[in-house]
C-alpha cells in the first residue's frame, strides 16, 4: 500500500519546528508502524536527507520507549498498543497519517519525535518506592497477600511509563501515571508503611513538573497501551484527601496540598 | 595473561560464606568517601546502584534509554528461579545448582553456580519486600510454575511480564538513591570508552547522546552491566538498542571475553515475516507447558492446520524426548525445530516455522484458564501476526536470544582488568554453554544485590588507589580516540545504510555460526566479517553531525563494534571444536543428532585477549573441574 505522512520535523528543543511531507510507497501490511519508518529512514538515508528521529527499543511494547501522535491520537488507532506494535494492517492505500510528537509543558521536545520525559522519573523519586535497603527483607511468605490484591496491584503496575496518558490529555495531566503507582504500592502489605506519604511527595512532583490537574476526563484511559483504568486515579485521589487531612502540618510546610 | 578464578577452597556449600567471611570491609565512615561508576540500569545495574549508594558509596549509573527503567530487562516474560521449595516437590539449593551445571552443559563454574543457588532465595525475599506484584494462590502465597525444562516448580512469575516488574522494584530502589543524592543517574549517555590508570580501571569516557558532548567520568572502581550482545546477529529477541559497546572497548583495553561463541538460540519466537524486519519477538517458553509442539509428518504439506488429522501429525519432541516431551531445554527444542524444517517439513509461508498448538490445553483448561495464564502473549502474538492462537496453532521458530560468553570474570566477578567489575548478562560466569530458562533475572539480580556490594568493597578496601581526576592524560587519551571515531564514521559518506551492513553481518553469522556451524561454515564466516568490515569503513552513510542528537551514529558506533566482536565469535566457535549446549559443532554429534562434548580437550573456558586491529587474539584457557557433579551426557530421553 502507498501512504502519505506528514512527519513533524524539529532539529533540536531551539528550533520552532514543522511539518513535512513524505509519500511512503509499496508498505507492506505485516511490518509494525516502526518498521515502516525504518524503511523510509534507508530511503532517506541514501536521498542524503536527515532521517527522522523517534524513540524505540523493545519494539514489544514493554519498555514504554516509543510513542508519538498519529492523526492526533497517542500511539494511533489500534486500542492497547504502542506504535511498536501497531501494524501496517490497521491502514489502508491513500491514508493520510499525521505523526507529531507527544505535547506537554512536562516533556519538552527534543528532536522530531523525541521528547524528554525525565519528568515521571523525578515523580517516581518523589516516592513511589518502597524504602527496603538490600538484605532487610523478611521470607517472601511471611506476609501474605490476597490474590485479588497481588491481582489489583498487577493489574496498575503493567503502567510502562510511555506518557501517552499525558499527551492525550488536555491539561496534560500525569495523574493516570501517578495514580498507577501509587495504586500498586498502596493495594500492597508492603505499601502501606509509606502509603499516605508516598502520595502526598509524587502528588507535589507532579505538579512541580508541570503537569496540568486531572479534571476527569479519561482520554488517558481511553489512549494507554496497557489499559490501566481510571480507577487508579479515584484510588490516588481517596489516598491523598485522607493524607492531607491526617498530615496537615507536613503538608502546609512543604505546600503539597 | 594469567586467569585466577579465586574460587574458594574447601567444600562448596561453604565457599560464599568463607569468601565473605575473608573479605576485607570498607569501614562504614569511609565508604561515602569512594565512587563507582556503573554502566548499566538493567537488573544487574539497577539492582548494583541502588544496593551500593544504600551502602554509602557514591554512585555514578548510565544508561543510553531515556530512563533507567526501559533497559531490557524489562521485556523477560517468564520468570524467575529460586530454590525456595514452597511447592514441596522436591527442590533444594543442591538440585538448582545440579540443574543449572548440567543445564549449561558442563562448562560454567561449579562454585559460581552454587552461589548463585544460595543467593536465589535472598532475591525472591527482596523483590517481594520491594512491592514485585508476583502472582499468588487464593491462600496468599507465592505462586510457582515449572518453566524451560525443569522437574520442579520453582519459577516465580508475574504475570507474563515477570521481568518488567523485577526491573521495576529495582529501578525504585536506584530512584530512592537519586532522591536521596546518593547516585547520580545520566540517562542517554553512552559509555565509549574505559579510562585504565595504572593497571586498574579508573573510568569511562561518555558520550552525551542529546548534545553529542564527550565527557569524562573518574571513579574508583568501574561495574558494567550492559547486557547481552545477541544483536550481533541483527535480528534477535533483544531490543533495537542492544549493545556490546561497553564490553569491546573495555575488551580492547585489555578484559578478556571468555566464550564469545556461547549464543542462545530461542525455540519460540514468532518467525520471521519480511526483509523489513527489525526485531524478533519471543513467545514466552512458559507457553511450552500447555502447547504441543508438531509439524505434518508429510513433506511440504501444504495443507491449514486443522485439516491435517491427529495421526498425520509429528509431535517430535514429545515422540524422541519421552520423558521431558515439549519440555526439553532449548537449545535442544531449537535444534529439533531446525532438522524439521531441513526435512522440509516447517509450516507457514517460509516453511521456517512450527506448531505451537493449544487446542488439548483449550480443551482441559477452557480458554479462559489458558487467559489466565498467557493472556498477554497470545494478544501479543495476534497483534504481530494477525492470527488467534486461541483458534489456529501458533507458529514459532528459533531465534538468537541471550549471549552466554560475555567479558570473563572471577569468582569476585571482576574482570581481568583490576577495578574492573562485570555483572549480569554482559560476563560469561553463570550458565555455561547453555542458560536454562528464568535464571538470567536470577542471575542479574543476584549480582546486583548481593555479590558485587561484598566483592566491590573487598576490592576497594584492598586497594591503594592514587587520588587521581579528568584532567589524568589517560582521559585526555581515550577522548581523542572517541572523537577520532565519531569524525571517521561521519567522514565515510559512503552508500550503503549502517542497517544493510548490520542486516548482512547478522545474517552470515546465522547462517554460519547459529544454531549449528561447521569447520568450514565457520572460516567462510571470519573471512567475510573481515571483508564486510573493511567495506563498513569504506562505504557506509552516516549523516549529521556529532554534536546533535544522532541516531544514525551511535547506530554506526554499535555495529563497527559488532563488525568486531563478530569475528571473535567464530574464531572461538572455530577454536572449540566440539558439540556442547548452544554450540552445535556438526562434525561432533551422537548417531541420532545429539551434542557431543570433548571433555578431554575442552573442558575449559575460553579467555580471549584483543591483540590489536588485525591481530590474531591471544587464547586463554581457565580449566574448569568439576568436583560434584560429574559430567555426563546430557539425556532429556
Ligand atoms: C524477550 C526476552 C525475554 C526474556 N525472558 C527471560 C525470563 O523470563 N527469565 C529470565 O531469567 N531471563 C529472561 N531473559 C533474559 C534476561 O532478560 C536478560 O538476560 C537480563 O535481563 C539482562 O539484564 P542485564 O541487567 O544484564 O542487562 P540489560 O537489562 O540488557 O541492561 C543493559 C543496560 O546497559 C545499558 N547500556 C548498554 N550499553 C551501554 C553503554 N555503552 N553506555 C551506557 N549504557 C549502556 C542499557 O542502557 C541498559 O540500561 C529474556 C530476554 C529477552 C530478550
Ligand atoms: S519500543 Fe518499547 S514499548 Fe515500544
Amino acid at each position: 500500500m502507498n501512504l502519505t505522512l506528514h512527519i513533524w520535523r524539529q532539529k533540536n528543543a531551539s528550533d520552532p519546528g514543522r511539518m513535512v511531507r513524505y509519500e511512503a510507497k509499496n508498505v507492506n501490511a505485516d511490518m509494525s508502524f516502526l518498521e515502516m519508518l525504518d524503511v523510509l529512514n534507508e530511503e532517506l538515508t541514501l536521498k542524503g536527507e536527515d532521517p527522522v528521529a523517534f524513540d524505540s527499543d523493545c519494539r514489544e511494547g514493554i519498555c514504554g520507549m516509543c510513542g508519538f501522535m498519529i492523526n492526533g491520537v497517542a500511539h494511533g488507532p489500534q486500542r492497547g498498543t504502542t506504535v511498536c506494535q501497531l501494524h501496517m494492517r490497521r491502514f489502508k492505500e491513500g491514508d493520510q497519517l499525521h505523526l507529531e510528537p507527544w505535547r506537554a509543558r512536562a516533556f519538552p521536545v527534543i528532536k522530531d519525535l523525541v521528547v524528554d520525559r525525565s519528568a515521571f522519573d523525578r515523580i517516581i523519586q518523589a516516592g513511589g518506592f518502597i524504602s527496603v535497603s538490600t538484605g532487610s527483607a523478611p521470607d517472601g511468605n511471611a506476609i501474605l497477600v490476597p490474590k485479588p490484591a497481588a491481582d489489583l496491584a498487577m493489574d496498575a503496575a503493567a503502567c510502562i511509563g510511555c506518557g501517552a496518558c499525558v499527551a492525550a490529555c488536555p491539561n496534560a495531566a500525569a495523574a493516570l501515571f501517578t495514580g498507577a503507582k501509587i495504586t500498586h504500592l498502596a493495594k500492597l502489605p508492603q505499601g502501606q508503611p509509606e502509603r499516605y506519604q508516598r502520595v502526598l511527595g509524587m502528588v507535589a512532583q507532579a505538579r512541580q513538573d508541570l503537569f496540568g490537574s486531572c479534571t476527569n476526563i479519561g482520554e488517558c484511559e481511553a489512549v494507554c497501551p496497557k489499559a490501566i483504568p481510571l480507577d487508579v486515579i479515584a484510588g490516588m485521589n481517596r489516598d491523598f484527601i485522607k493524607a492531607s487531612w491526617e498530615r496537615r502540618e507536613e503538608v502546609i510546610e512543604k505546600g503539597a496540598g | 595473561m594469567q586467569l585466577d578464578s579465586r574460587i574458594p577452597s574447601g567444600p562448596i556449600e561453604k565457599a560464599w560464606d568463607k569468601a565473605r567471611f575473608e573479605m576485607k570491609l570498607v569501614n562504614p565512615a569511609n565508604k561515602r568517601k569512594y565512587s563507582v561508576i556503573v554502566v548499566g540500569s538493567g537488573l544487574a545495574g539497577a539492582s548494583a546502584s541502588a544496593s551500593l549508594a544504600e551502602l554509602g558509596y557514591n554512585v555514578k549509573c548510565f544508561c543510553f534509554q531515556d530512563s533507567p527503567r526501559r533497559a531490557h530487562s524489562i521485556a523477560a516474560q517468564g520468570g524467575i528461579n529460586a530454590a525456595k521449595n514452597y511447592q514441596n516437590d522436591g527442590d533444594s539449593i543442591y538440585r538448582l545448582f545440579y540443574d543449572t551445571v548440567k543445564g549449561g552443559d558442563f562448562r560454567a563454574r561449579e562454585a559460581n553456580v552454587y552461589r548463585l543457588a544460595q543467593i536465589s532465595v535472598n532475591i525472591i525475599d527482596q523483590c517481594v519486600a520491594q512491592g514485585v506484584p508476583f502472582a499468588r494462590e487464593y491462600g496468599g502465597t507465592l505462586a510457582n510454575r515449572s518453566f524451560g525444562g525443569a522437574q520442579v516448580s520453582r519459577t516465580f512469575y508475574a504475570r507474563g511480564q515477570t521481568g518488567q516488574q523485577l526491573l521495576l522494584g529495582a529501578y525504585q530502589a536506584l530512584e530512592r538513591q537519586v532522591a536521596s543524592g546518593k547516585v547520580k543517574m545520566l540517562a542517554r549517555t553512552e559509555m565509549l570508552g574505559l579510562a585504565v590508570i595504572d593497571g586498574r580501571a579508573r573510568g569511562i569516557v561518555t558520550r552525551d547522546l542529546i548534545t553529542g558532548k564527550v565527557e569524562s567520568h573518574v571513579a574508583d572502581a568501574v561495574v558494567l552491566a550492559s547486557g547481552g550482545y545477541g544483536n550481533v546477529y541483527y535480528l534477535s529477541t533483544n531490543a533495537k538498542g542492544s549493545n556490546c559497546t561497553a564490553i569491546w572497548r573495555a575488551h580492547k583495553r585489555g578484559a578478556a571475553f571468555a566464550n564469545p561463541c556461547f549464543t542462545q538460540i530461542h525455540p519460540t519466537c514468532i518467525p520471521v515475516s519480511g526483509e523489513y524486519q527489525s526485531k524478533l519477538t519471543l513467545m514466552s517458553e512458559s507457553l511450552r507447558n500447555d502447547g504441543r509442539i508438531w509439524v505434518p509428518k508429510k513433506k511440504g504439506d501444504k495443507r491449514t492446520p486443522e485439516q491435517i488429522p491427529d495421526a498425520e501429525r509429528d509431535y517430535y519432541l514429545e515422540r524422541r524426548y519421552p520423558s521431558f516431551g515439549n519440555l526439553v531445554p532449548r537449545d535442544v527444542a531449537s535444534r529439533n525445530a531446525k532438522a524439521v524444517c531441513d526435512e522440509g517439513r516447517g509450516v507457514g509461508e517460509t516453511g521456517l516455522g512450527v506448531y505451537l498448538d493449544f487446542s488439548d490445553a483449550i480443551q482441559r483448561l477452557g480458554a479462559d484458564g489458558i487467559r489466565e495464564r498467557y493472556g498477554n502473549l497470545f494478544e501479543m502474538y495476534e497483534r504481530i501476526t494477525g492470527e488467534d492462537p486461541y483458534r489456529v496453532p501458533m507458529r514459532i521458530f528459533p531465534a538468537i536470544h541471550y549471549t552466554m560468553g560475555g567479558l570473563w570474570v572471577d569468582y569476585h566477578l571482576m574482570s581481568t582488568i583490576p577495578g574492573l567489575f562485570v555483572i549480569g548478562e554482559a560476563n560469561f560466569s553463570d550458565h555455561g554453554a547453555n542458560r536454562l530458562g528464568a535464571s538470567a533475572l536470577m542471575q542479574g539480580l543476584a549480582d546486583g544485590y548481593f555479590i558485587l556490594p561484598y566483592t566491590l568493597g573487598n576490592y576497594l578496601a584492598g586497594a591503594k588507589l592514587e587520588k587521581v581526576d579528568t584532567a589524568h592524560a589517560e582521559f585526555r587519551s581515550v577522548e581523542n580516540e572517541v572523537n577520532a571515531m565519531t569524525r571517521r564514521l561521519l567522514s565515510i559518506r559512503g552508500k550503503r545504510t549502517v542497517s544493510s551492513f548490520h542486516r548482512e553481518l547478522g545474517k552470515t553469522l546465522w547462517e554460519d555460526c547459529g544454531m549449528s556451524r561447521n569447520r568450514a561454515s565457520l572460516e567462510g564466516a571470519i573471512r567475510k566479517i573481515r571483508v564486510l568490515r573493511e567495506e563498513f569503513w569504506g562505504n557506509a552513510d552516516v549523516l549529521g553531525g556529532g554534536e546533535e542528537l544522532n541516531q544514525a551514529l551511535e547506530h554506526a558506533g554499535r555495529v563497527a563494534d559488532f563488525l568486531e566482536l563478530g569475528e571473535l565469535l567464530a574464531i572461538d566457535a572455530l577454536q572449540r571444536d566440539e558439540s556442547c549446549g548452544g554450540h552445535f559443532r556438526e562434525e561432533h554429534q551422537t548417531p541420532d543428532g545429539e551434542a557431543l562434548r570433548d571433555d578431554e580437550r575442552f573442558c575449559y573456558a575460553a579467555a580471549w585477549e584483543y591483540a590489536g586491529a588485525g591481530g590474531q587474539p591471544v587464547l586463554n584457557k581457565e580449566p574448569l573441574k568439576f568436583e560434584y557433579v560429574p559430567p555426563t551426557q546430557r539425556s532429556y530421553k
